[in-house]
């Protein structure tokens, strides 16, 4: 019963356009709930999962437009995972409801899972596969009926052509990394999801897979990736700010920080660390960080924080100048502020 | 300084602290860590013996005499038989044999007493099931014994002198599919049964452990690939490989132990899929509970220490007390031996060895309803 279901509901969904093709009216699905101006690949709203007492994410909304790439910040154990399998339908979310591609999360994971191109967080290839078994299982699951190209084609892309019958277990991090993408991207899927994919790789590896990312992005191709790093936060076209499952920010990086509230002050000292001693546990200072020779200082309620530092900025050798806030500290005051809830 | 010696309590101490928190977290290796030695404890102190005792007798009189009552009875008093059956008739009596319901068939000829009387020396003949010579070994050398001495009572005045030696009337013993009491003969095709096993449920546990173990499962459940074609995919290989095995050992059992094949090596190889695809489910089924390769492992050896020891294959199966026979009787192997000692020892077709066909069929539908119910759950 529900296999026919399905099954119509195939005939009635016209194919997705393909990566590189125009992104014009007429490619809108025909799909009532995708039928939006304003072309968002996810559209998701309420969506929660609890295991067991823990509830892992909670009433989370995410707008992802068509051919952006989405950063999805948050610590460890937030919920960034949880929220990636929901969308790909690897997990059934206990509440909420959205579209992911113009299919429903709940009800079309199917159809969702044929074209979205899922990278996990830990190498999840067969170690004991070569490169090229590891692409053409890949394009087989997919049932692609172009098997032979597809994977010629995506050996050449990766430049691993010769390097083809090597196995998988054996290609260090950052090739792993680059062959993983090549993978979830072989069956042309509208939609990435990258979970934490370059945790682990080192910068110029980190540096080759955001211009690829940038790449696909340029051919239409929507991106939604979590990471921890800051750097690569301000590489996204927006973002969005998880922790104990809530999401607390969401926008592009300018809209974050003008959005934040928080101040920053920053000092060049001599003896920077007496100076954070002194003004940790003031009243406003919530935040005190040391960046080398200068020191961060930051809190919530500008008049009561320049209340706070007003007498140390006579103190010689000190230089304060009021700044902007980097993520990293607008985000460590979330949290900070997300625990308190 | 502590650090430079070439022993350190405080870092032996240290690694000893470390393994038994490990082994502390790991519930099911501890469990499996004192449940193995129970269960061995268990099977080989209560539920193994190899003098097996009240063994099932078919018996065919054709001759209601006194005699023949006293005969019957003495077999009773020796405990190693115990009368079950009545067949009317000679084709009753082989088929009983041939199903392996009766171990003995006694047959009393027309007319015993009155040659019993004229002292003819009549002959009573005992078929006995000796594939597992082991099994009817003792039975039939006390039968040996009950001839001298049974009719004892009986043999009173006139008849007086035909007590004493030599026996009255002979008692002609005919060890039926294995004549000769060959041990290969019941232990080769038996070990067909144990190998695959062996084989097929830990090849399958670890199969399915290995993807999640390794992250790989993940990967998996995001693409379109359903449940029933990852199941299906993974038994297909392994029931080749079982096949394989089989036809190995089929032709060790021929030529390096000149096996007797009596039946269809068709229909053997056709139970056998039944039979394989029974362990395959118990390994898939394991794979959902074990959540690591090493607890499909044990899981494994939990599952094969049974099935050796209560199946048959190392002791006779009716030697041992109702309980264990019991649980016997619900494992696959059991089923398989006597099915595979039936065809190729002696020529069984289909119809008898449908009895031990079906519960097969049976357990492998209710491991397929659990393996199911169980992976549904894991992959959310």
């Amino acid at each position: 019963m529900k296999q026919h279901s399905q099954e119509q509901n195939k005939e009635r969904i016209p194919p997705l356009p393909q990566a590189g093709e125009g992104r014009g009216e007429g490619d809108s699905p025909s799909h009532p709930t995708s039928n939006h101006p304003q072309q968002l690949t996810i559209d998701v709203a309420g969506l929660s999962k609890r295991f067991g007492d823990l509830v892992a994410v909670d009433d989370v909304a995410l707008q992802v437009r068509r051919g952006e790439i989405f950063g999805f910040l948050g610590p460890n154990g937030s919920g960034k995972t949880t929220t990636i399998r929901m969308l790909c339908g690897l997990l059934t979310p206990d509440g909420g409801r959205g579209t992911c591609l113009g299919y429903d999360v709940i009800r079309e994971t199917r159809q969702i899972k044929l074209n979205v191109g899922y990278m996990t967080q830990g190498f999840s290839l067969y170690q004991d596969l070569t490169i090229r078994e590891n692409l053409d299982f890949t394009a087989r699951i997919y049932g692609m009926a172009n098997r032979q190209e597809a994977v010629e084609a995506s050996l050449e892309r990766l430049g691993l052509a010769d390097r083809q019958k090597q196995l998988a277990g054996n290609l260090s991090g950052g090739w792993k990394q680059r062959l993983a993408l090549a993978a979830c991207m072989l069956h042309q899927p509208q939609l990435l999801l990258l979970d934490e994919p370059t945790a682990g790789v080192d910068p110029k590896a980190r540096r080759d897979f955001w211009d690829e990312i940038h790449h696909l992005a340029g051919e239409g191709i929507t991106v939604l990736v979590s990471t921890h790093y800051m750097d690569e936060a301000e590489r996204c076209h927006r973002l969005a700010y998880i922790a104990s499952g809530r999401l607390l920010a969401q926008g592009t990086v300018k809209e974050v920080i003008e959005n934040s509230g928080i101040h920053t002050w920053t000092v060049e000292c001599a003896d920077v660390y007496a100076l954070g001693a002194q003004l940790r546990g003031l009243p406003g200072v919530s935040q005190v960080v040391p960046f080398g020779n200068l020191l961060h200082v930051s809190g919530t309620d500008a008049a009561l924080l320049e209340q706070s530092i007003s007498p140390f900025k006579e103190q010689a050798g000190c230089r304060w100048t009021q700044s902007q806030p980097g993520l990293e500290d607008i985000f460590i005051q979330m949290m900070e502020g997300a625990k308190e809830k | 300084m502590p650090t430079l010696d070439y022993f350190s309590w405080q870092r032996f101490l240290a690694v000893v602290t470390k393994e038994f928190i490990q082994m502390r977290r790991d519930r099911l290796t501890f469990a499996m860590m004192v449940g193995i030695p129970m269960l061995q404890l268990i099977l080989f102190g209560f539920a193994i013996n190899s003098d097996p005792k009240g063994l099932p007798t078919a018996v065919r009189v054709a001759d209601t005499s006194e005699f023949s009552r006293s005969f019957v009875r003495a077999m009773e008093n020796s405990a190693y038989f115990k009368v079950t059956m009545q067949p009317k008739t000679e084709a009753e009596a082989d088929r009983l044999l041939a199903e392996g319901d009766a171990q003995f068939v006694v047959s009393i000829p027309e007319n015993f007493a009155r040659k019993l009387a004229r002292g003819e020396r009549p002959a009573i003949l005992v078929e006995a099931d000796a594939t597992d010579p082991t099994a009817v070994g003792n039975a039939v050398a006390a039968l040996a014994q009950l001839a001298q001495t049974a009719l004892n009572r009986d043999l009173q005045g006139a008849l007086q002198p035909l007590q004493g030696k030599p026996a009255p009337f002979d008692v002609q013993i005919h060890r039926r599919y294995n004549p000769e009491g060959i041990t290969q003969y019941n232990i080769v095709p038996g070990l067909m049964g144990v190998i695959l096993t062996m084989t097929m449920i830990m090849q399958t546990g670890l199969a399915m452990t290995r993807e999640r173990e390794r992250g790989t499962m993940e990967n998996l459940l995001a693409t379109p690939v359903r449940p029933f074609e990852v199941m299906a995919g993974k038994i297909v290989p392994y029931i080749m490989v079982g096949y394989i095995q089989v036809t190995l050992i089929l032709l060790a059992a021929r030529l390096l132990f000149q096996v007797p094949i009596l039946g269809s090596v068709v229909l053997l190889y056709a139970v056998v899929l039944a039979f394989i695809a029974a362990n395959l489910a118990v390994g898939l089924m394991f794979s959902t509970i074990a959540k690591n390769q090493m607890q499909a492992m044990q899981m494994t050896f939990f599952f094969f220490l049974p099935s050796l020891l209560l199946s048959g294959f190392m002791f006779p199966f009716r030697g041992m007390p109702q309980w264990a026979q019991n649980i016997g009787s619900l494992l696959p192997l059991t089923h398989f031996l006597r099915m595979v000692r039936g065809i190729l020892l002696k020529g069984n077709g289909f119809l008898e060895i449908w009895p031990n066909l079906w519960p097969i069929g049976v357990f492998l539908l209710a491991v397929v309803v659990i393996g199911l119910k169980r992976y549904r759950k894991t992959l959310d």
